[in-house]
């Protein structure tokens, strides 16, 4: 019987190694990028491999070159994209809408958490202890809006010249 | 010990209930054997093995359900609206429902077929039927949307379609009620049939690279009921296979009259043949009217154009081109197996499974080996065609798939079961019982030169005691059986919408990977698009009120709107801002006499409503989107005709002043 007892532990437990075990694949992507639930869900396989840097956030930027002085087209380019994909929600002034108002965004955060918050806008609400700070606020997690590299930099340019460079 | 002995007493149980099933196979609750919870189970969160793309029948759209677990993943409406998408009732999709007799909401789709290309799917497209007022559809599997509808034109009752042919060069559209063509005087006594009805089968072109359908001719035949069809494929590949019944030419009581022969008809088509008298110009030009309709993912809206003409290639006239092939007793199915070799007609009323072979058909058409012609058209002797008979299969034969390791599997709707049959031996080597009367099977691949042959659906016809009762109708039951060992093994009993006749299934790999997620808002050329908020505007011109409206979690911009009159007619043109996967918003408004909106992210979608009284008119997004979902709304103040108030739109600016609020 004491034999029967072990090998039914044993086996139960193979089960439970199983289910835990490589559950990365196909079909669990849309439980952390899900848009309506606030839970920060942390993907397992990502944790620990690297230490997360909240002053760059999480994402494909890690050094954003500027020049002091602003890059005009840049921010004409960026004030378009901000009409369509990103009025609805933001005011140019300290007034929170949706989500915060832009006013000082370049001064609270740096260049690459900005680009990697607005192209990697999921995954950085799971994991960036600031952007959940503003979730408690707004309790509206933010869209991703599907930016392109060259979107989210002239964005960027264009937040500079909301905030006074020249 | 306890335990053993508990054990012990569950397997004689067992071991009785198994005896007491093997003396009654057709029992409600056997045929399931212990392992096929696991084999059908997709654990929460994981993906199915494979699509299975199901014909809904009199519900008129297509469903899309993941195989093995039997989950309905998607309605796509084709053929019938749906309000729930706005499917027919936004003001961009009506024109996809249009025809020559005008906006019809309603159709039955009856037979599923997947694009292929070297006679494998290749995941670009579905095409469905409409089975009543006769037209093809294609569905794009990108977007999972119905993208283009073409009618047909002397055609009535689209049954045997929409078959298509190895590298989709085609897409066939046979008619099962043989009418008087539509440029005829068509105001004659029924019972001229033989005269004066004719059966016309369509063969629609499809574009290679985006798709598009044109009807390229069609063949005039003499007037029977064309059932279904098959393209050859391999080295059949060139010629199309269609089942005829009401050979009798009978104009009534069908059920007697058209059950008189022993034998009806498969017709061979050589549509090579057929392309070389188009190319030779012995097509004629004939006068008819139908409907081309056409959806773009560019503009987000339907384009309805009516065309005036058709050419018809005479299969009296045009030698060497149409062939029949007696068949025993009203065939249904004609079905073509892997290598293309094996033609298998289905007698609904035969006892036998007639197998043509094409090499015997090529040899007996090259050596005039006829029993006489009808209606012009030679009648090639059945000993001829036949390569054998499969003897003793069962009853009412209906239709065949096939397997990769060179089976057949034959529905039979009288004896209720699948049977598995050998193609080279033309012996039964197994069968199995499906509850109940199936009518449609699909093999995984089944109709491909390379099925897959791991899984076969059967699609029921009567449900009865299958399900939990729900009153007089009950929907209509689909069994799964796994079918790769040498048994079959029924593992699931899943509903399905509508009544479902032919599937296909496809790998999910096909087609998982190329899904659309959004429409870039960046390419959306709607011409009532609102790029962003800053252009959202209300414009009147006389009664006409155009709204550019924006959604977005949460709102809608503009969400208060005033000056609007009685008499007016008011569109809301609402482009959804969003540019993330399954964040869709709604658009609905009290009163609205037609139904709701459902905009994709970077789509523009545009519902008319016609206010009928005075006061405030609720509106909201009706998909929820986010925690301040219910916050989505805003309001319509609708004054009397001829009212001074002015047009005024906004969102977050009209607010009450201080001595206003005191007031009302």
């Amino acid at each position: 019987m004491k034999k029967l007892l072990a090998i039914s532990i044993l086996s139960s437990f193979g089960l439970f190694i199983v289910a835990c075990g490589g559950d990365s694949s196909e079909g669990n992507q849309a439980a952390t990028s899900s848009n309506s639930s606030a839970s920060s869900a942390e993907s397992p396989s990502s944790v620990g491999v690297e230490k997360y840097d909240p002053k760059r956030g999480e994402g494909k930027f890690k050094d954003v070159a500027l020049s002091e002085k602003l890059d005009v087209a840049m921010a004409d380019a960026g004030s378009k994209t901000f009409d369509v994909k990103c009025s609805a929600c933001h005011k140019l002034t300290t007034e929170k809408l949706v989500g915060p108002g832009w006013i000082g965004v370049t001064s609270r955060h740096q260049p690459a958490w900005i680009m990697n918050f607005i192209t990697n806008t999921d995954e950085m609400i799971n994991k960036d202890p600031a952007a959940q700070a503003q979730l408690e606020i707004c309790l509206v997690r933010m869209p991703n809006q599907s930016l392109t590299d060259d979107d989210a930099r002239a964005l960027l340019e264009f937040m500079r010249k909301n905030d006074g460079v020249k | 010990m306890k335990n053993l002995k508990i054990s012990m007493l569950g397997l004689t149980a067992i071991a009785v209930a198994f005896s007491f099933n093997s003396c009654k196979p057709k029992s409600v609750s056997n045929a399931v054997s212990g392992d096929a919870a696991s084999k059908a189970y997709v654990a929460p969160g994981k993906y199915d093995e494979f699509y299975n793309f199901v014909s809904g029948g009199f519900s008129g759209q297509m469903s899309a359900y993941g195989l093995p677990s039997g989950r309905l993943l998607r309605v796509i409406p084709v053929f019938s609206v749906d309000p729930e998408k706005g499917w027919g009732f936004s003001e961009e999709t009506k024109p996809m429902l249009n025809t020559s007799h005008g906006f019809v909401p309603w159709d039955d789709l009856h037979h599923v077929q997947l694009s292929k290309t070297n006679g494998d799917y290749d995941g670009r497209w579905a095409f469905g039927n409409a089975n009543n007022t006769p037209r093809v559809a294609r569905i794009d599997l990108k977007t999972f949307r119905t993208a283009e509808i073409i009618e047909l034109p002397n055609s009535a009752g689209n049954h045997s379609s929409p078959f298509i042919t190895e590298n989709t060069e085609y897409v066939v559209a046979g008619t099962r009620f043989s009418v008087p063509a539509d440029d005829a005087n068509g105001d004659v006594p029924i019972n001229t049939y033989k005269q004066n009805f004719k059966g016309y089968l369509s063969f629609i072109s499809v574009g290679k690279e985006d798709g598009k359908l044109d009807i390229a001719f069609q063949i005039q035949c003499p007037g029977v009921n064309f059932d279904l069809s098959r393209a050859g494929k391999g080295v059949s590949h060139g010629w199309f296979f269609f089942s005829c019944y009401n050979t009798e030419q009978a104009n009534t009581l069908l059920e007697v009259n058209a059950s008189q022969k022993d034998k009806d008809f498969i017709m061979a088509v050589n549509w090579k043949k057929a392309e070389e008298y188009l190319a030779a110009g012995k097509g004629r030009k004939v006068a008819a009217k139908y409907a081309h309709n056409t959806y773009s993912d560019k503009t987000h809206s339907a384009t309805s154009e009516i065309k005036t003409e058709v050419i018809v290639l005479d299969s009296k006239e045009l030698k060497d081109m149409c062939y029949f092939i007696p068949c025993p007793k009203s065939p249904h199915g004609c079905d073509v197996n892997p290598t293309g070799e094996y033609i298998v007609g289905s007698g609904k009323l035969a006892a036998i499974i007639p197998v043509f072979s094409f090499d015997k058909i090529q040899k007996a058409i090259a050596a005039k080996d006829y029993a006489g012609d009808f209606d012009g058209i030679p009648v090639i002797k059945y000993e001829s065609a036949l390569y054998g008979e499969v003897k003793k299969p069962g009853l009412g034969p209906l239709h065949t798939e096939f397997d990769n390791k060179g089976n057949a599997y034959t529905s039979f709707f009288v004896s209720s079961e699948v049977v598995k049959w050998n193609i080279k031996d033309l012996k039964v080597v197994d069968r199995a019982p499906t509850f109940y009367s199936v009518g449609h099977l699909c093999v995984a691949g089944g109709d491909t030169k390379t099925p897959n042959g791991k899984y076969l659906v059967a699609y029921n016809k009567i449900t009865k005691d299958r399900y939990l009762p729900t009153g007089p109708e009950l929907s209509q039951s689909a069994q799964l059986f796994d079918i790769s060992g040498d048994k079959m093994q029924m593992i699931l009993d899943f509903p399905t919408i509508g009544e479902p006749h032919y599937a296909q299934i496809c790998p999910a790999d096909l087609l998982k990977n190329n899904c659309t997620k959004i429409f870039k808002i960046d390419e959306n050329k709607n011409p009532y698009v609102s790029m962003g908020e800053g252009t959202t505007k209300v414009v009147r011109d006389k009664n006409r009120v155009d709204v550019y409206m924006t959604a977005i979690r949460s709102h809608l911009t503009p969400d208060n709107i005033e000056g609007i009159r009685i008499g007016d007619e008011v569109y809301f043109h609402v482009t959804n801002l969003e540019q993330d996967w399954d964040v869709p918003h709604g658009f609905a408004i009290k009163g609205a006499t037609n139904g709701e909106l459902l905009i994709m992210p970077g789509e523009t979608q545009t519902l008319k409503w016609t206010p009928d009284r005075v006061g405030i008119s609720p509106m909201y997004c009706t998909d929820f989107c986010s925690a301040l979902h219910q916050e989505m709304q805003g309001y319509v103040r609708v004054s009397p005709a001829g009212s001074n108030v002015p047009l005024m739109f906004s969102t977050g600016k009209n607010i009450a002043s201080a001595e206003n609020s005191d007031k009302k």
